[in-house]
């Protein structure tokens, strides 16, 4: 209900919601909690595991119990705490873990069989038969239990990242966090200042005191809008800074558009990644509750939070209402409900010698609720007085309030370990906990406006000033100065269950029979019991858990200690964190300059990496990729074909020192290579085995253009970086890759020349252009790069323009190719072409093989120092019986022989242990009409002849073969010399 | 996390790749015993404390950094240019 003249809501402006279907109305300003609390609706969620009715607990982010889903299919979010969301015209709110309703849950049946359920129950139960677990009874336990459910479609793009910087980031918007935004500010520094809620004031907004003489929560509104006009504060509402990491990182999460009803493109939330030199904690305390037998009926509430319901909405959740406490700070409540007229039946303070701070209403010291009453919201309490009479009162609402809990949360994400405080009964954050963050006002456990003011003012300009700045204090206003005192009280004894942990239904039984099974350290007792572990994290209990557990074990709560706060503070959805990383956000797409003309051809893609390249390309009347293929090696082998190759990693590298700086980086040597001469090269890991191949061109004296291959194109960077600033830091050399800048094709076949010579503004023949020569040579008028190298073995060029020129120039070599019988080629002939000759990819230099295994150990030069030598020549590696680089040939020549397939002998067990090696690539050869592999084998180049085995489990295929050198076709290389 | 480049400055540490320990800049002589090349191919300090490590600004200039850094507290106390500044 709502009461007259209280509240901050504008009541001039009316807004519809629905919530389980029904029309409810609620006023600008509203959340979800406080409109439905105003029209009377108690019942707000059903328990995890008991399905027991609940109401709302808090007004804050760590409200356990009233969770609802918001919108419907995609716009669906799950699991919204209804003290979070900001109502609007047009919200569409339902319950959540109940069937067939809230008000009539059939699930509630788990309640009447809570005996069977305590602590360790699933792991007691579900041990066997094994297999049941994944077929049964976890499906089962899945459906039963659990909070709201995604769409289960995909999600779109509804969520964003950012990033920010700062001086001094301000965690927390209340006194001391406005205060300290302001004196840092004010001394010079980029502040940004995060707060939680939807605007500023933290504690302020729901309290009835005064600061300087005016209202509390005026003042923070003249505090905001003092702040939002200076230009080096950034003021972000709606924004919980989620964990503290390294260096100054933090992660925060803006919720954007939950409040809007219409939020246009705007994404749902912002996962923001805050870089801050310096960070001031100001994040408050949270209150928690007190354990007694049923005090999770719905009406029980936070002491804190059903006065701030009052201050700030003006609503309660009922016309009579009690208050039980252990501390001064629940005399407030029952102070502010009296004032606004409300029927305030007692006020019960556990601590014997309380004064009643709270005015004219009925005072229970040393007396404590023993149970609440009621099922689908409270109707009353029993008090026990302290002469042990009980006695009973009408309530509809009753506020609890055991302490407040400073927030300690961001403190702990480094691992600093809180320190408990006998005076507040509370954990206190230790200093230094994050190297560059200062703690100020309660979250320090400074209770009063009056200390979080000047806290907050102290730790902002100290930060500031850290950073250089240099200011004055600014004037801290007077504010309320009241002391804080507590009595210890957790849980009241007595029968029946007594609830820690509303979200996750934790009693104080089961925690005592976490204890008495063993459970004694507070990590186990946690996962046992499951206290703490639900979406609220513990945020009001875990402390009381704290507390019966020592008790428990006959231990004190410091020596107990406490469970490990970890990121994030408040629950992040999995989309926001990896906002902008879904799809071809997660794996963005490299085209090449040929791409659209590729694609125009029909030519289905492959990947490779982040690449995409033509797997073959289809002619009428092909009905299979083994036709085109087939097809396409073919034209190659008797015509002409184009291919794009400009995946490959290109660098380009110039200095008096390049030959001298190749010479030490790949494994063969490059210092004697003539201009206008290219060599093919392999680099080793400096453990001896192959990194990577290709070829280099040197184009001058000076400059040279060294290629690698798609795969490892970033990782040859990374390395030549390696080793120049590392090993060769005077040598004059410099280099850059230049992969996207140039477009390059290569052009094989007998054809070849012909082809080439039509678009070389001057022509080219044999002599002037000899196998492995390279020049830079206008192509079409525009200065290219024309190299005579072959990965096919053919007669072949690659013809390099800058990537501009490159969609134009592969559409004249592709038609030109055409009309003179050839072609474009794709991925699968260029495959095929290569196996026929036995060069080698990274299905064969794969990270574990060697020059020797590749049958190139002598590349390794034994004149030169370079990379990989020492430990390439270790005994291990150089042994005969490694599995060596062959080629196979089916017997029966359409047999598969499918790469990943094994190798054994013909008369022996296709086993482990009689392994002989392994198919790295496969294809049936047009050229030679049988089916051809390259494989690994064990002394491989010693059996060439021999009739091996080839047993492929997976597919169930065996196939016989011969093994033959690698090179199956042209093994003279006459072709490409030609 | 974040990093200092010599070069480009303080920068989040998704801008770098992380490699490995310094101890693979003390490269062995090429004619040095076999056991030494393995032991600086195989063997790294495991400390719980100050570590230098090595780490490429990858999305950067493209520096090789040595890295200060204790393992305990993830502090990082200093980065230098794995190519001394006065190298050339």
């Amino acid at each position: 209900m709502r009461i007259e003249g209280k509240g901050r809501i504008d009541r001039g402006n009316k807004i519809s919601f629905r919530f389980d279907g029904r029309d409810h109305h609620g006023f600008a300003a509203d959340t979800l909690a406080s409109a439905l609390m105003a029209e009377g609706v108690r019942l707000m969620g059903r328990s995890f595991k008991y399905h027991r009715p609940r109401g709302v607990l808090t007004l804050g982010s760590e409200e356990p119990n009233a969770l609802v889903t918001v919108g419907r299919g995609l716009a669906a979010d799950p699991n919204t705490r209804a003290t979070m969301q900001e109502i609007y015209e047009g919200l569409e709110a339902r319950s959540q873990n109940r069937w067939p309703s809230l008000d009539f849950d059939l699930m509630g049946v788990n309640d009447l069989a809570a005996p069977f359920l305590g602590a360790g129950f699933y792991y007691k139960t579900f041990m066997w038969p094994k297999a049941f677990w994944e077929k049964l009874y976890e499906p089962v336990i899945r459906r039963a239990a659990g909070l709201g459910a995604l769409s289960g479609k995909a999600d779109g793009e509804r969520c964003d990242k950012a990033f920010a910087f700062c001086d001094v980031l301000v965690i927390g918007g209340g006194p001391a966090g406005l205060m300290a935004a302001l004196s840092a500010a004010q001394a010079g520094a980029d502040v940004i200042l995060c707060e939680e809620e939807n605007g500023l004031g933290g504690r302020l907004r729901y309290e009835d005191e005064e600061i300087g003489g005016g209202r509390a929560h005026l003042w923070a509104d003249d505090m905001a809008e003092r702040l939002a006009a200076m230009e080096n504060v950034r003021i972000m509402t709606r924004t919980a800074v989620t964990g503290a990491f390294d260096q100054g990182t933090f992660g925060a999460l803006q919720r954007v558009s939950h409040h809007l009803a219409k939020p246009g493109k705007r994404p749902r939330e912002t996962f923001w990644r805050i870089a801050a030199k310096r960070a001031v904690l100001c994040a408050g305390a949270l209150e928690r509750h007190i354990a007694f037998r049923d005090n999770d009926r719905p009406g029980v509430m936070m002491a804190g939070a059903l006065r701030g319901y009052l201050n700030r909405f003006g609503t309660v959740p009922g016309r009579n209402v009690a208050v039980f406490g252990n501390n001064s700070d629940a005399h407030r409540t029952a102070r502010d409900l009296a004032q606004a007229g409300v029927n305030v039946v007692a006020l019960i303070d556990s601590r014997h010698d309380a004064e009643n701070l709270a005015g004219d209403v009925p005072f229970y010291p040393g007396a404590q609720v023993v149970r609440g009453l009621g099922r689908k919201g409270l109707d009353g309490i029993v008090l026990r007085l302290p002469n042990g009479r009980e006695e009973r009162f009408a309530v509809q609402a009753l506020g609890v309030s055991g302490g407040w809990n400073p927030s300690v949360h961001l403190t702990c994400h480094m691992n600093g370990r809180p320190v408990w405080d006998e005076r507040l009964l509370a954990f206190v954050p230790k200093d230094g906990a994050v190297p560059g963050m200062r703690v100020a006002g309660a979250a320090r456990g400074r209770f009063s406006t009056a200390e979080c003011l000047k806290e907050g003012a102290d730790a902002g300009l100290e930060a500031a000033k850290a950073l250089g700045f240099s200011g004055d204090l600014p004037r801290v206003p007077d504010a309320e100065a009241g002391r804080y005192r507590i009595g210890r009280l957790m849980a009241v004894a007595g029968k029946g269950r007594a609830w820690l942990d509303f979200q996750n239904d934790v009693t104080v039984k089961d925690v005592k029979q976490a204890a008495a099974e063993n459970f004694r350290s507070v990590e186990h007792m946690k996962r046992y019991t499951t206290q703490g572990m639900a979406t609220d994290q513990g945020k009001s209990s875990n402390v009381l858990a704290l507390a019966v557990l020592a008790d428990a074990t006959g231990r004190e709560i410091p020596e107990t200690g406490t469970t490990t706060f970890r990121p994030p503070y408040t629950p992040v959805a999995i989309a926001a964190l990896g906002a902008g990383a879904e799809g071809k956000g997660f794996a963005p797409e490299r085209l090449t300059t040929s791409d659209e003309s590729t694609r125009a051809r029909g030519a289905p893609m492959i990947e490779a990496g982040l690449w995409y390249r033509p797997s073959y390309f289809p002619r009428a009347g092909e009905e299979t990729w083994r036709d085109s293929c087939d097809r396409e090696v073919r034209m190659v082998r008797e015509n002409v074909g184009v291919c794009d190759v400009s995946t490959l990693g290109k660098i380009a590298l110039q200095g008096r020192d390049v030959g001298a700086f190749l010479d030490f980086v790949y494994a063969n040597t490059f210092s004697t290579l003539k201009p206008g001469r290219v060599r093919y090269g392999i680099m080793l890991r400096e453990d001896g085995h192959v990194m990577d191949d290709g070829t280099t061109a040197r184009l001058s004296e000076t400059s040279w253009v060294l290629t690698t291959t798609t795969a490892a194109a970033g990782q040859v960077v990374r390395h030549l970086d390696w080793v120049r600033q590392a090993f060769c830091p005077n040598m004059d050399v410099r280099f850059v890759s230049e992969t996207e800048q140039w477009a390059q094709f290569a052009v094989a076949g007998p054809k070849a020349r012909e082809l080439v010579n039509d678009l070389l503004d001057t022509p080219i023949d044999g002599e002037v252009f000899p196998f492995m020569a390279c020049a830079e040579r206008q192509i079409c008028g525009v200065k290219g790069r024309l190299f005579r190298i072959s990965f096919s073995g053919e007669h072949a060029y690659e013809v390099a323009v800058p990537a501009r020129y490159g969609a134009s120039l592969f559409g004249l070599l592709a038609d030109r190719a055409e009309a003179m019988g050839g072609g474009a080629y794709g991925m699968e002939a260029l495959n095929v072409l290569r196996i026929e000759k036995g060069h080698i990819t990274h299905a064969e230099i794969h990270g574990r093989t060697t020059a020797f295994d590749i049958g190139f150990q002598r590349m390794l030069s034994g004149k030169k120092e370079f990379i990989g030598k020492a430990l390439a020549a270790r005994p291990g590696l150089l042994e005969e019986s490694r599995e060596q680089l062959v080629g196979l040939r089916a017997l029966k020549p359409e047999q598969p022989l499918p790469a990943g397939g094994h190798l054994f002998e013909t008369d022996a067990e296709p086993i482990r242990e009689n392994d002989l090696g392994y198919i790295t690539s496969t294809c049936f050869s047009p050229t030679l009409g049988e089916t051809r592999a390259l494989a690994f084998l064990r002394n491989g180049r010693a059996r060439h002849g021999d009739r091996i085995r080839m047993v492929d489990h997976l597919r169930d295929q065996v196939t016989w073969c011969e093994v033959t050198d690698p090179v199956a076709f042209d093994p003279e290389g006459g072709r490409l010399r030609d | 996390m974040r990093i200092t480049c010599p070069i480009c400055g303080e920068r989040d540490r998704r801008e770098f790749y992380y490699q490995g320990a310094a101890s693979m800049l003390d490269r062995p002589d090429p004619d040095a015993d076999g056991q030494v090349w393995s032991d600086y191919l195989h063997l790294r300090d495991n400390p719980a404390g100050l570590t230098r490590e090595l780490w490429y600004h990858e999305a950067g200039c493209g520096a090789w950094l040595i890295v200060e850094r204790n393992t305990v507290t993830h502090e990082i106390i200093g980065t230098e240019l794995v190519e001394a500044a006065d190298a050339d």
